[in-house]
């Protein structure tokens, strides 16, 4: 089965990280990267920029509006993404669990609604 | 006529005994959740048919189980979409890991100690996923493992039939669309979610015992179902001592069920019960349960929770319990799972064992850090303590404290009875 891993954090903190912890985070990321490929676990997945360089579109009566910042405002947001190919829940659950984003926010395991 | 008795009440024990395994099975080979119980409830019809006329079966949950699966098979055939169904049907029984439902015992199983998992275990574990809410898990598992319909899980829960009937549906697609699987976890998993399987059927068996208001026969059903699943469990997984652990809590609280009340439905205080209509029977079953999950020395909540359970039980009076070792036990017990509630319960035990001047003392403190702010059992505590000091003016305002946050016309009772002996006295 497939899931979307969203990785839900507060990015101020992720911004106030040092360059020193940024490194050491996106060589965790990167860790974590090789061994789900290797695993052939990862099909793919991105990080995001923060929400303030997000823009929001909604179509109303044909008209296209657009508004800076994301959709909703939350205490978390969505600072990126995986899709994995799992054989259950349990094992998404499992390869959630080891993204490093894990330890300071959310992930949100969502299954693929396959058409 | 009595023969036909005789069939009623036997396909009602094997509704009891087997339901679960048969709708376990046919959720194995089908992977279908809705089919597995309009199958199962299918065979149980047709043995009240069969059954008087063939005679009752040697091996019911055998009978039972073919019966169902074939069922499954003939709708799965008809059905245009069942090709692929079927092919897969055929595939997972040539597996061959499809042979232990030919075995009839009641609740020891061989072909589960024996390595190959019991599909109740594999649906417990499924229904108990931490995946699903709680209210789904324990609706979930009383329907498909317990076998109450619908309707009996809406009156225990209180809440309208639509309403649990959406809830099932939903538990179920989530099982599906989610991806939960349908098995016992590996290894290193066991332990956690083996914790969420107990959760639930303690939470069902405090359901039917802690509260008095409701319907009592739905109530001590709860009761019943959560110590039988017990059983299943402690029977599937006789290593794991918190399993034991927690079958011999439930047991020994429900030895004491029927001296919880009096005849007019009043709540009876531990220390005021009738000991003699304890049932003896079951306190030494939960004994020799709890005493077998000791002797693997892997204590843990449920164990320690059986052994406080345990000093009551075989206490002959209040007097005579063993205070020291039940407040000794609270203390493990906070270390376990840390909880004021936990805390609150070792006060009254130190109250009972060094007086209550000692408990009360415990008790302020708790009050006054605030963590038991609105919990209705902190100021009857406090009362029953300044009452056996002789502070009756305070017991008397804590009483009616106490009287202001009670959750159930028996326990409003009791309390008020309790001011009605201060206001005489």
């Amino acid at each position: 089965m497939r899931y979307v891993l969203l990785i839900c954090a507060d990015e101020s903190g992720i911004q106030a990280m040092s360059e020193e912890e940024g490194a050491a985070m996106m060589a965790k990321y990167a860790a974590f990267g090789q061994e789900m490929t290797e695993r052939g676990v990862l099909q793919t997945g991105e990080r995001l920029r923060p929400t303030i360089d997000a823009t929001t579109v909604r179509v109303r009566d044909g008209e296209v509006l657009t508004s800076d910042g994301p959709f909703a405002e939350t205490k978390e947001q969505i600072g990126g993404y995986y899709v994995v190919d799992c054989k259950d829940l349990d094992e998404a659950i499992e390869v959630a669990a080891k993204i490093p984003g894990a330890s300071l926010g959310t992930i949100e395991v969502r299954p693929i609604w396959d058409m | 006529m009595s023969r036909s008795i005789d069939v009623e009440a036997a396909v009602a024990q094997a509704f009891r005994s087997e339901w679960g395994r048969v709708v376990a099975t046919l959720i194995r080979t089908t992977g279908d959740w809705d089919l597995a119980e309009e199958c199962a409830q299918e065979a149980f019809a047709r043995a009240l048919e069969r059954w008087p006329t063939d005679g009752i079966p040697e091996r019911p949950g055998a009978w039972l189980t073919t019966t169902a699966r074939n069922r499954a098979f003939d709708r799965l055939r008809r059905a245009a979409t069942g090709a692929n169904k079927i092919r897969e049907l055929g595939m997972r029984s040539l597996r061959g890991d499809d042979d232990n439902d030919d075995d009839d015992g009641l609740d020891v199983d061989p072909a589960a100690t024996s390595g190959v998992a019991d599909d109740r275990l594999r649906l417990m574990f499924t229904c108990c996923h931490p995946a699903l809410s709680i209210d789904a898990r324990v609706a979930l598992t009383l329907r498909t493992l317990a076998g109450l319909t619908t309707p009996e899980i809406a009156r225990a829960f209180l809440v309208p039939e639509p309403t649990m009937a959406q809830r099932l549906v939903r538990a179920k697609h989530k099982i599906r669309n989610a991806g939960i699987p349908y098995r016992v976890p590996p290894a290193h998993m066991l332990p956690e979610r083996t914790g969420a399987v107990l959760g639930v059927v303690y939470l069902l068996f405090n359901e039917g015992y802690a509260a008095s208001d409701g319907d009592d026969l739905v109530r001590s059903t709860l009761c019943d179902e959560a110590i039988r699943l017990g059983r299943t469990l402690a029977a599937l997984m006789p290593d794991e001592p918190e399993v034991l652990g927690l079958l011999a809590l439930m047991v020994l609280h429900n030895a004491r069920r029927d001296a919880r009340v009096d005849e007019l439905g009043d709540l009876v205080s531990l220390e005021e019960q009738d000991r003699t209509r304890w049932d003896r029977g079951a306190v030494e079953e939960g004994v020799a349960v709890l005493d077998a999950a000791l002797r693997r020395s892997e204590p843990g909540p449920y164990q320690v929770q059986a052994a406080i359970a345990a000093c009551h039980a075989t206490a002959p009076d209040a007097q005579s319990t063993d205070w020291h070792e039940i407040a000794a036990l609270y203390d493990t017990l906070a270390r376990f799972t840390p909880s004021p509630v936990v805390e609150l319960n070792r006060a009254v035990a130190i109250a009972m064992a060094e007086g209550p001047e000692v408990g009360l003392a415990l008790v302020d403190a708790l009050d006054a850090s605030g963590r038991l702010r609105g919990y209705r059992l902190l100021p009857a505590t406090r009362a029953d303590l300044l009452r056996r000091m002789g502070r009756t003016a305070e017991a008397v305002d804590a009483y009616r404290a106490a009287l202001a946050m009670a959750a159930t016309d028996a326990e409003r009772r009791y309390l008020s009875r309790r001011l009605g002996e201060l206001a005489s006295s």
